[in-house]
């Protein structure tokens, strides 16, 4: 029989995570710190807006673009949020989970052979969704001393002809790291310079822990008109099973967007759709009271790091901490098994995330305190089993 | 320390009041002796009047018994309520106490080792009490939540132990 397989498919390799969770699930007894996902329900108004929507026959397509409604509460809440106004009727689109459009806005502008720079480590599909639609994928290994921003001097290096969009993922899973407006105003410059699209994925943008609040690239002078925006409900809101997500930009490159989206998905789950413009509209105290929650937590497990003389840079972005493992002279992926193994405690490799995530391991703080207290104590043994 | 962070520390400790100071201090950002001088002073303004364990008797002894009792009163002429209310609350039996708007006066639960004793109780105790005209006694069948916490959850994380 033929090899019915795509080459390009079969040059993707699977995610490292994959790898980690089959170990993790087949290990008794296992305590997990390993989760991308927050640990709250979903708040009560909004699943109630969801049953609503199944008691009132709510249960068909809705437009390609998403309930108009929603859109419309995507428009409000980013203008409330970020300052930046987007018309509700060309420029947002309701998507399946920010995941849907990182890989619709790539697909969109992408011809073969355009190079596409990104920031490493990073989410697991940024990478493999560029190769999927013939880009060339350009990492920028961003470096703990910078506490994992990127800088215009790193921006500038990786520049070539071919560049045509740069990848933004901040606050960032997996370091935590966040780009401050002052930050995002040193790389501006380089991008106007080059005339480069940034797709921005600000998926954790409700979960920024510092004196300043979160703030979009696309708010920035000059920025708006060259950005894609993509965000969720799935982290502010504690959403993620019900997969939505959306992207905001220019009406050319959203159009397009919607393009594909119509001919692969059709739309985004009606049901999800009608609860997330509960959310949108009277969600705001239930994402501070989480945000409060994570930000307890987030000093709680630093303050231990530290105590036990693990390395980390302190983060100030979505719920994760990225400890430097390197004095223990052993690899992320082999720290992990072994830390799995001895004290059954689940973690990231930080190589699950792109080569420099290597010598580092990520350490999700989305569990209660009496759990990270937990996972602290195992840490600890581990740790000290081996200095 | 400003009302806004002691708001957050009597939040956190009215989930959890087994939190140390150091870790307290940890979560806000404010030094431990702040918190445990904030929190002496809030136990003598009696804004935190004490410490409770959550104790699903239940599973301890599955005879307990819980009544809600309402209460119709005449209060006595010039002292309201209030004078009624600690005659009320000084019986042991009596577990809370509030003075209700609406079809009657007081609202009592009451706690005791069987449906006899509890009954006992209101005949012999409550409704002896001069000011009560009548008594209405509801016993509870089943305790779902208290305080907030829910009694019959079963829930387990379901998430995916890793995930990206």
């Amino acid at each position: 029989m033929r090899d019915f397989l795509s080459e390009k498919v079969k040059g993707i390799k699977p995610s490292g995570i994959r790898r980690f969770f089959d170990l993790a699930s087949t290990t008794e007894g296992v305590i997990s710190l390993g989760v991308g996902e927050p640990d709250f329900d979903t708040p009560w108004h909004i699943r109630e807006a969801g049953i609503t929507a199944l008691h009132q026959g709510k249960t068909f397509y809705t437009s390609n673009s998403g309930l108009p409604a929603l859109k419309k509460a995507v428009s409000d809440f980013t203008l409330r949020h970020t300052g930046v106004e987007y018309n509700p009727d060309s420029e947002i689109f309701i998507t399946v989970g920010g995941s849907e459009a990182i890989d619709l806005a790539l697909r969109s502008i992408i011809n073969e052979g355009d190079e596409i720079i990104y920031t490493d480590p990073s989410y697991v599909s940024y990478l493999p969704c560029i190769k999927l639609a013939d880009g060339v994928p350009v990492p920028i290994c961003l470096k703990n001393e910078n506490r994992f921003k990127l800088t215009a001097e790193e921006l500038e290096n990786a520049i070539t002809p071919k560049t045509k969009a740069v990848i933004l993922a901040f606050p960032n899973n997996p370091t935590g790291a966040i780009m401050t407006k002052a930050d995002l105003e040193k790389i501006v410059p380089v991008i106007l310079k080059h005339d480069l699209l940034v797709i921005t994925d600000e998926i954790y943008s409700a979960l920024t822990y510092g004196d300043e609040k979160h703030t979009s690239i696309s708010s920035l002078e000059g920025m708006k008109e060259r950005t894609i925006v993509i965000n969720g409900f799935s982290k502010a809101f504690a959403m993620t099973g019900w997969r939505l997500g959306y992207a905001m930009g220019p009406g050319e490159i959203i159009s397009q967007m919607i393009k594909i989206h119509q001919f692969a998905i059709m739309c985004a789950p009606t049901v999800s759709q009608y609860a997330a413009v509960e959310a949108l509209n009277n969600g705001d105290a239930d994402v501070e009271n989480m945000r409060q929650e994570y930000d307890r937590r987030r000093r709680y497990l630093y303050n231990e790091l530290e105590k036990m003389g693990l390395p980390c840079f302190e983060p100030e972005g979505a719920f994760y901490m990225f400890p430097d493992i390197r004095q223990f002279k052993m690899t992320s992926e082999e720290f992990a098994t072994r830390l799995l193994n001895e004290q059954k405690l689940a973690v990231v490799p930080g190589d699950a995330f792109g080569e420099s995530g290597e010598g580092f391991i990520r350490i999700s703080y989305a569990y209660s305190v009496s759990e990270l207290k937990e996972a602290v104590r195992r840490l600890k043994l581990f740790t000290e089993s081996l200095k | 320390m400003e009302k806004s962070l002691e708001l957050k520390l009597l939040e956190i400790l009215s989930d959890n009041s087994r939190l140390e100071a150091e870790e307290l201090s940890v979560m806000l950002g404010v030094d431990a002796d702040t918190i445990r001088n904030t929190i002496d002073r809030l136990e003598k303004e009696k804004v935190i009047c004490g410490y409770n364990t959550l104790i699903d008797w239940d599973k301890v002894h599955d005879d307990d018994v819980t009544a809600m009792v309402e209460l119709r009163v005449t209060p006595q002429g010039g002292e309201g309520y209030d004078k009624i209310a600690e005659k009320i609350s000084s019986f042991p039996q009596v577990d809370t106490l509030y003075l209700m708007s609406g079809a009657y006066d007081f609202l009592v639960t009451v706690k005791g080792r069987s449906i006899k004793e509890v009954s006992l109780f209101v005949s012999g105790k409550l409704a002896q009490i001069d000011e009560v005209q009548s008594t209405t006694t509801h016993f509870t069948l089943s305790k779902y939540k208290e305080l907030g916490v829910l009694f019959k959850s079963k829930k387990t994380d379901e998430r995916m132990l890793v995930s990206p």
